[in-house]
């Protein structure tokens, strides 16, 4: 027999390391064990891409400060062969980057990190008395219609905004829609709150959910308080007022949030990343940059960590997997095909993911069940499969959308190809062993799927995974032990009984 | 004494459905019940060359080594291997009376059309049931295409001689040929069943389908016990023959057979599926490297003592260098 010597010292060496490298980051760094009830700080990136044309690059962009809520600790940019400059004026902050020549695809990093403070504290700048806009003739005379409407049934700045939102979303209000046919609500709100000469801006936000990427920027209104002299934030869509606490503002003026000359199609788009270092710990974490042992996912850009955050999850998945499998011995149709099912549960939520994922899968059978009939080749019938897996995506979506189920959308975060083959071998099933055992490990598959789900989104979970690499070492060595498990399946103390009572 | 007492009770009470259910590991220990685990890890995965898989895969492949092993099998009758020879099936198997179709790679019974006896392009099955040539066509199709075999891989289709099966099965199976199932570890044939199609297990022999399986004793080859859906039975279910009346004529023939299979494919932990001719005798239907562990139920005991009782022999360095001396080794070491 071979010697499992060296496997098991292995398994304890990858026990020891990743209960070090655990160690080190709580201890030296500060990490805390369990996730705090708030986010400590967020790291948020901006990502500015253009194309070059080759000629010199001027690119500017709106930088973000201190607010209520947050704390700016610092910003650093990174930008190949590109000068750098932070300007502030009157509050205005702005990042500038310039070259002498440039070509081709362009990509520019601005990181900024923020303390999470409810006490933060911050410079409120006066706003100037604005000049009234004046719209075109027809336009005008609506404007000054829904405002003195607007006007009788206030009692200051905040009331007439609240009541000038309320108009703008009455579907029957003709005056609004004259309005919004030529402009965007916000600046609706903006103009007409300047015919009453009351100072109102259009900022830029962003909504602040961990992990994400891609994040566009938000229009929000702000308007001068005059009471309490400070600006008061309406969204001026829903008419929702004050600031939200996971409400980044980062700038005070939404439309020059970035301007790049010598370049086309620049985009801007956000990641944003939630850490729990805690704050004494900020300064410390300086000297990462050197540290070896850190040398971990935590340097990489915001987007790119944002990203690990969910592959780091999928070991997660693969234990439970495994443990579902050998220790219990549940049939699921796929081995991990609950895995990425449960990915897809995390886009789309449980419920929609639940429905959706039945939905598709009992069309896909009913539309199977026919392709069948046809007698078509294999490879010819799974392609058929996956186009009408697409269909009943798509159909779902418009219905969804139709009758205003916005939880609908999420649909196409299933994986279409994964999920036809599933359906294949599933009817395949049904063909040969008849419906029960089709329910059985259908079943299976969406029970595991449930339960790598809540595992995924279990707040514990996702904090220990992202900020404890040391953490996927002992979860590989309790895999590789399970592959040794030699003992008996739950299923079959159940399948077996019948002999043991004998 | 309240508290603690409401406690082990209300424990009592929720565990109550478990043991209901469930059998302590344990007990199962006890009795050598070999789990699903274990037959990977110690015996599959230790014993059985992944590289000599494909032989056993393929049961065209098994068919040609059993049969330069000196072992009968069922007459191969042609192979169909793409679909522009599927019409040829028709001028194929007109000399021969009954012929079973089958994939080439496929298992548990799956995409075996078993055709008794066929006259002017009408093929009728043991259950009466009549096909037409396109019917028989459409079944070569569909397996050609990798509707029955594993991981849905192109196939070929194997068309096989009939096999009459001994009069002493008569009655012990309904609709289907029952087959003999021995398990060979390192060519000592250490425990067999018979499996025998029910009217639910629509002519298949497959256990977890409904068919019937029974236990025999390697000592004797007459049946010990029989089990359908994991319980004891004592008659067919469909035929109401007497199941304990089952004895295997030239049974250790059949072993020997059985045992060779060990220098066939040099897999230590093989399934080999025998059949009884009525004229040609014990025959290799197909071997299989992953063997279900159904077979404890139907012999109402475990496969571990007796694995363990030759993995012992040959720690000790016994060698049984032929098939006829393991064999008699068995005959004594698992008489029951
Ligand atoms: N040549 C044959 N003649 C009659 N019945 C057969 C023949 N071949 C297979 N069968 C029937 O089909 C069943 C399964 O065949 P087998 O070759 O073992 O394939 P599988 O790998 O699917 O188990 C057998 O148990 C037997 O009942
Ligand atoms: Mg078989």
């Amino acid at each position: 027999m071979i010697n499992r010597l060296p496997f098991y010292l292995f398994v304890a060496a990858l026990v020891v390391i990743g209960l070090a490298l655990s160690l080190y980051r709580h201890s030296v760094y500060g990490v805390p064990w369990l996730p705090g009830e708030s986010r400590a700080q967020w790291e948020v990136e901006a990502r500015i891409a253009f194309d070059a044309t080759g000629d010199p690059v001027k690119a500017s962009m709106a930088a973000p400060n201190s607010q209520q809520g947050f704390i700016l600790i610092n910003e650093s940019t990174s930008s190949q062969g590109y000068g750098v400059a932070l300007q502030e004026n009157e509050g205005k902050r702005s990042a500038q980057w310039a070259i002498r020549s440039a070509e081709g695809k362009q990509l520019i990093y601005y990181k900024a990190r923020f303390l999470v403070d409810p006490d933060a504290e911050y410079t409120i700048y006066p706003p100037r008395i604005p000049t009234p806009h004046v719209f075109e003739e027809l336009r005008q005379t609506a404007a000054q219609a829904l405002l003195s409407e607007a006007f009788k049934q206030s009692a200051g700045n905040l009331t007439l905004t609240r009541e000038i939102i309320r108009q703008l979303n009455d579907p029957k209000n003709q005056n609004a829609a004259l309005l919004l046919n030529s402009i965007n609500r916000e600046d609706a709100i903006v103009s007409l709150l300047s015919m009453r000469k009351i100072p109102a801006r259009i900022v830029a936000s962003l909504k602040l959910e961990d992990g994400r990427r891609r994040q566009v920027i938000r229009p929000m209104v702000q308007v001068w308080d005059a009471n309490k002299l400070r600006w008061q934030l309406f969204n001026p869509i829903s008419g929702a007022e004050g600031k939200p606490s996971n409400l980044l503002i980062w700038s005070h003026d939404y439309h020059s949030l970035l301007d790049v000359v010598g370049g086309r199609q620049s985009a801007i788009s956000f990641s944003m990343i939630a850490q729990d270092i805690s704050p004494q710990q900020a300064t410390r974490e300086k000297i990462e940059a050197e540290d070896l042992l850190n040398f971990s996912i935590h340097s990489l850009p915001v987007e790119e960590q944002a990203m690990f955050k969910t592959i780091m999850l999928i070991p997660v998945g693969a234990l439970l997997v495994v443990f579902l499998r050998i220790i219990v011995g549940l049939k699921t149709s796929g081995t991990f095909m609950p895995v990425l099912i449960a990915v897809a549960f995390v886009q789309t939520q449980l419920l929609t993911g639940i429905i959706g994922f039945l939905l598709i899968v009992g069309t896909g059978l009913m539309i199977r069940s026919y392709l069948s009939r046809l007698n078509l080749l294999l490879v010819a019938r799974i392609s058929a499969v996956i186009i009408a897996v697409i269909l009943i995506i798509s159909v779902f979506t418009v219905i969804a959308y139709r009758i205003g189920l916005l939880e609908g959308l999420s649909i196409t975060f299933f994986p279409m190809i994964i999920l036809s083959w599933t359906i294949e071998r599933m009817s395949i099933l049904w063909e040969e062993e008849g419906a029960k055992e089709v329910f059985i490990q259908g079943g299976g598959s969406l029970l595991t799927a449930i339960l790598v789900y809540l595992a995924m989104t279990s707040e514990l979970v996702r904090h220990l995974t992202f900020n404890f690499v040391g953490l996927q070492l002992m979860i590989l060595a309790l895999i590789l032990m399970l592959g040794n498990y030699t003992g008996y399946r739950l299923s079959e103390l159940r399948r077996f009984k019948p002999l043991a009572d004998r | 004494m309240g508290i603690g007492h409401s406690i082990s009770a209300r424990v009592k009470w929720l565990m109550m459905p478990f043991s209901r259910h469930f059998c302590r590991p344990k007990k199962l220990h006890q009795r050598g019940i070999l789990g699903m685990n274990k037959r990977n890890h110690s015996y599959i995965g230790r014993y059985n060359d992944r590289s000599k898989y494909p032989l056993v895969d393929d049961k065209l492949k098994t068919k040609f080594i059993a049969q330069r092993a000196g072992a009968t099998v069922p007459e191969l009758i042609g192979v169909i291997r793409s679909q522009v020879h599927v019409p040829e099936i028709h001028q194929m198997v007109s000399d021969w009376g009954g012929f079973v179709i089958k994939p080439a790679q496929g298992s548990g019974g799956k995409g075996i059309l078993v055709i008794t006896h066929h006259k002017d392009g009408r093929y009728f099955k043991a259950s009466g049931a009549e096909l037409n040539q396109q019917d028989v066509e459409r079944h070569i199709t569909n397996t050609l295409a990798g509707l029955f075999s594993l991981g849905g891989k192109n196939d070929v289709a194997v068309v096989e001689n009939l096999i009459e099966f001994n009069d002493n099965f008569v009655d012990f199976s309904y609709e289907g040929v029952p087959d003999i199932r021995v398990i060979v570890f390192q060519g000592y044939p250490i425990m067999a069943m018979m499996r025998c199609s029910t009217a639910s297990s629509d002519g298949k022999a497959n256990l977890h389908q409904g068919a019937v399986g029974v236990g025999l004793d390697i000592a004797t080859g007459k049946a010990v016990r029989a089990v359908q859906h994991n319980q004891p039975i004592s008659h067919h279910p469909d035929t109401r023959r007497a199941l304990n009346t089952l004895v295997i004529p030239d049974w250790q023939q059949l072993l020997l057979l059985a045992a060779s299979a060990w220098e066939m494919t040099g897999l230590g932990y093989i399934g080999a599926d025998m059949v009884l001719d009525k004229t040609k005798g014990p025959m290799v239907l197909e071997l299989n490297a992953r063997p279900g562990l159904a077979i404890q139920t139907a012999n109402g005991c475990g496969l571990l003592p007796r694995l363990q009782k030759v993995e012992a022999l040959k720690a000790q360095g016994a060698a049984h260098a032929t098939a006829e001396e393991r064999v008699a080794w068995c005959l004594q070491a698992f008489a029951t």
